[in-house]
């Protein structure tokens, strides 16, 4: 689904980019190949000396947030608007109202206890649709776990996306993670782990790696401002910029990590503004503008190949869902917020009427799309419900690429117990040998 | 045949110790007679000859970590960035949780990944890293992803002034963790040929090093590659009377100790170096202990939940109507690893002989 057109703002902003990163670059080449060891360490450390005692005080004006339509869907300077025809913008909103509706159906179902935990991607719909849009099928991406529009975007089919919350025999992960925690290999979509933050120096090993072997791959990383806290947060960062590899990280900044208020999570200008202290370049973007999203990634991505250095996006929005199944969010926050999230600042509205003002969506589609959407969810669930779990001895499988002696022997005994006391274990929904 | 206290003193001077029964048959079916040249090293040479192949033949292999691109604080990758280049043997920035993640992600893309983490004190930042995620990386997504190029080389266990953060035996820690191979060498010749299977081997390992054997041993090392079994335990030494169990530094004591009560007790024991924690070799543990009816574990790490209680548990279940005294575990004490008090903490000879008189007269 990428879109090859090269944006004359896209190359705008890496001609900016390319002179601020050149720059840092001359200086430390022209330190380097001058003057004796001791005056380049301190050149460096110390850059200029200063006779008054002035500590650095934190920035007072935010990093702007870049953004192509208004609340309205209306397009503020047609200069930026990307030029992809009428095609991608229509299908990134189907993809938009599908996601949605595969999230209210499956969040129901897990009230209902026909599965066991669900999370859904409410107002984040743009960050998915606009980034995923503008990578190319062979990125690599780690996800955190509300990331589900990327993968409906690469092709991973409604009946993947159940199986997996099911855990049934289809699933690809043979139902050992709960739901939600989806993978696929053939998509390039690293399989999800519940640890925050680990994926991401995971990400950045894997961008050194295609940069190792010339593979023109570039490799996105995606987490939450709270994950951002983490330990491996830094260390990724850290390594990225001084491996030099072709790492984007998206950061989606949704205002709250569970409970927590993104004030209570860090007290400097958000995650973008870590990034100078790293030697990176960063974007802040408006989340909830898929356009924003698709040009700040397209040109992210075009940096990272170009010169092997990573990149932080961070995609400001709002978490309209809750935590998860497992979270009221009325604990902890006001309606009148939430309210105003979803109604006046709402990432799928902004793009329906962005299509509405061109003619490339009508109201009749919509209906027609609403009721196809629910109806294929709604097949691909009671497919999905229907499909017998996985052959129970597949908890042993692939803890190793070959079953060792102690697990097999494991496996035996449990083969045992199981065939004399099988009444007290539900071998009726599991596959047989 | 030195004691261990003189292989402390005169750690850098290199000296013949002993080759096991493994490394002997590598020997005699590949030696120099059939053409196959060997060289005099020691643990680090033989480690870095390890890495010098692996990077030689596998141009998709890159080992990292911190300080290892001038050698290496113990100098196993000395030589190697002026070999193969800066992209592929490199320092990182100093952060193991960096090192443990960004070795997995290399991996995930088909990257054979060596990581340095500098002490196996340091570890535990990695922790997460290496039991959340490199250990169940391939469980969790049904084999669609795996790490298994990945192998963390750490230097390990005592070295004589190490204290708390530079003598930790943290093995129990990984034992712990389905999905890790760990492994622990006892003489250049293993840690050669258990590195160079560690490195090809389709599963993450944890490979640690005691730091004490780096320059300790010198042995004639083949100078071709070859691979040693990983979770095959190794028979040191055949015995009759009592089988004494140890890995890494640990094995040289019990050499010690058999040969002590061979004088004092006129007693043949059957010395037994695990080689692999994880999975490891019941089958020869059991076997042995079957034959002699008692059974010796030593470890340096502390005793409560070391990997000697597991050991214990499982020859008990296994080889309950063949004991003949109850399993002893001669380890270190449930204390930190102590600077000054060292001589006093380790499960040295003496403590492993006074166990073997125990276990003789029960």
């Amino acid at each position: 689904m990428k879109v090859n057109y090269f944006l004359n703002t896209a190359r705008l902003s890496l001609a900016y980019l390319e002179k601020n990163g050149c720059h840092s670059l001359r200086r430390s080449f022209s330190v380097l190949s001058s003057g004796n060891a001791a005056e380049v360490f301190e050149e460096k450390t110390s850059g200029r000396w200063i006779d008054k005692l002035e500590f650095v005080e934190p920035s007072e004006a935010p990093i702007p947030t870049y953004r192509v339509m208004d609340l309205s869907g209306r397009i503020i300077d047609k200069s930026q608007e990307p030029q992809f025809g009428p095609k991608i913008p229509v299908e990134m909103y189907r993809c938009m109202a599908l996601l949605n509706t595969m999230d209210r159906i499956l969040y129901e179902s897990q009230g209902q206890g026909r599965i066991s935990f669900y999370l859904t991607s409410l107002g984040e719909e743009a960050t998915h649709m606009g980034s995923a849009a503008a990578l190319n099928s062979d990125d690599l991406v780690y996800a955190q776990y509300r990331e589900s529009g990327v993968l409906l975007w690469r092709g991973y089919s409604l009946d993947d996306f159940m199986s997996q919350c099911y855990g049934n025999c289809d699933d690809r992960g043979c139902g050992k993670q709960m739901p939600i925690h989806y993978g696929s290999r053939r998509l390039n979509f690293v399989t999800l782990s519940s640890p925050l933050a680990t994926q991401l120096p995971q990400a950045v090993g894997s961008a050194y790696s295609f940069k190792l072997t010339n593979q023109p791959r570039c490799v996105i990383v995606y987490f939450g401002e709270g994950a951002a806290s983490e330990g491996d947060a830094h260390a990724a960062f850290n390594f990225a910029a001084t491996l030099e590899c072709p790492v984007i990280f998206f950061c989606r900044n949704n205002g709250f990590a569970i409970s927590t208020p993104s004030d209570e999570q860090y007290k400097g200008d958000g995650i973008a503004a870590r990034a100078a202290g790293y030697g990176i370049v960063a974007l802040r973007v408006d989340g909830n503008d898929v356009f924003a999203v698709y040009n700040a990634t397209q040109i992210a991505r075009e940096y990272a190949l170009k010169y092997n250095k990573p990149v932080i996006l961070e995609a400001m929005t709002y978490r309209v869902s809750h935590h998860s199944t497992s979270d009221d969010s009325t604990a902890y926050r006001s309606a009148e917020d939430l309210k105003h999230w979803q109604e006046h600042n709402n990432p799928v509205k902004r793009l329906k009427n962005y299509l509405l003002a061109r003619n490339l969506w009508s109201e009749q589609q919509e209906t027609e799309w609403a009721t196809s959407a629910r109806k294929q969810v709604l097949e691909a669930f009671a497919r999905a419900e229907s499909k017998l779990k996985p052959q129970w001895q597949e908890m042993f499988t692939d803890v190793y690429r070959d079953i060792p002696n102690h697990l097999m022997k494991q496996m035996k005994y449990m083969e045992e117990h199981v065939e004399e006391y099988k009444q007290h274990y539900p071998l009726d929904s599991f596959k047989k040998n | 045949m030195k004691s261990l206290t003189s292989l402390f003193r005169e750690a850098s001077k290199p000296k013949k110790y002993f080759t096991s029964n493994n490394c002997q048959r590598v020997f005699s079916s590949s030696n120099t007679e059939n053409g196959t040249k060997t060289t005099s090293m020691n643990m680090f040479q033989a480690i870095g000859s390890a890495l010098d192949q692996t990077l030689k033949s596998n141009p998709n292999s890159v080992v990292f970590g911190e300080d290892v691109a001038f050698g290496g604080v113990f100098r196993c990758s000395m030589g190697l960035q002026e070999k193969y280049g800066r992209q592929r043997v490199f320092n990182t920035p100093l952060c193991e949780q960096g090192i443990a993640g960004f070795g997995i992600g290399l991996a995930v893309t088909g990257t054979t990944a060596i990581a340095e983490i500098q002490f196996a004190d340091y570890m535990f930042p990695a922790f997460d890293q290496i039991m959340n995620e490199a250990a169940k990386y391939r469980y969790r997504s049904g084999n669609e992803f795996s790490c298994g190029k990945l192998t963390i080389r750490a230097p390990c266990g005592a070295v004589g002034h190490g204290a708390l953060y530079h003598s930790q035996s943290p093995e129990a820690y990984f034992s712990h963790t389905p999905g890790l191979k760990v492994v622990i060498p006892s003489s250049p010749t293993k840690a050669k040929g258990l590195l160079l299977s560690c490195i090809k081997d389709d599963d993450p390992c944890i490979f640690l090093e005691p730091k004490v054997l780096y320059r300790s041993i010198t042995e004639e090392v083949l100078e071709e590659p070859y691979e040693l079994p990983l979770g095959k335990a190794d028979i040191i030494r055949k015995g009759d009377s009592i089988t004494l169990i140890g890995w890494g530094t640990q094995v040289h004591v019990l050499i010690e100790t058999a040969d002590l009560a061979r004088q004092q007790l006129g007693i043949n024991c059957e010395v037994i170096d695990l080689v692999s924690i994880l999975p490891w070799d019941s089958e020869t543990v059991c076997n042995s202990v079957k034959k002699t009816g008692r059974v010796i574990i030593a470890h340096e790490a502390p005793l409560t939940s070391g990997f000697g209680a597991e050991m214990a548990a499982t020859i008990q279940e296994e080889c309950f109507l063949y004991l003949e005294a109850p399993v002893q575990r001669v380890t270190g004490f449930d204390t930190p690893f102590p600077h000054v008090f060292e001589p006093f903490y380790l499960p040295n000879k003496w403590r492993c002989l006074h166990a073997i008189k125990d276990a003789m007269k029960y």
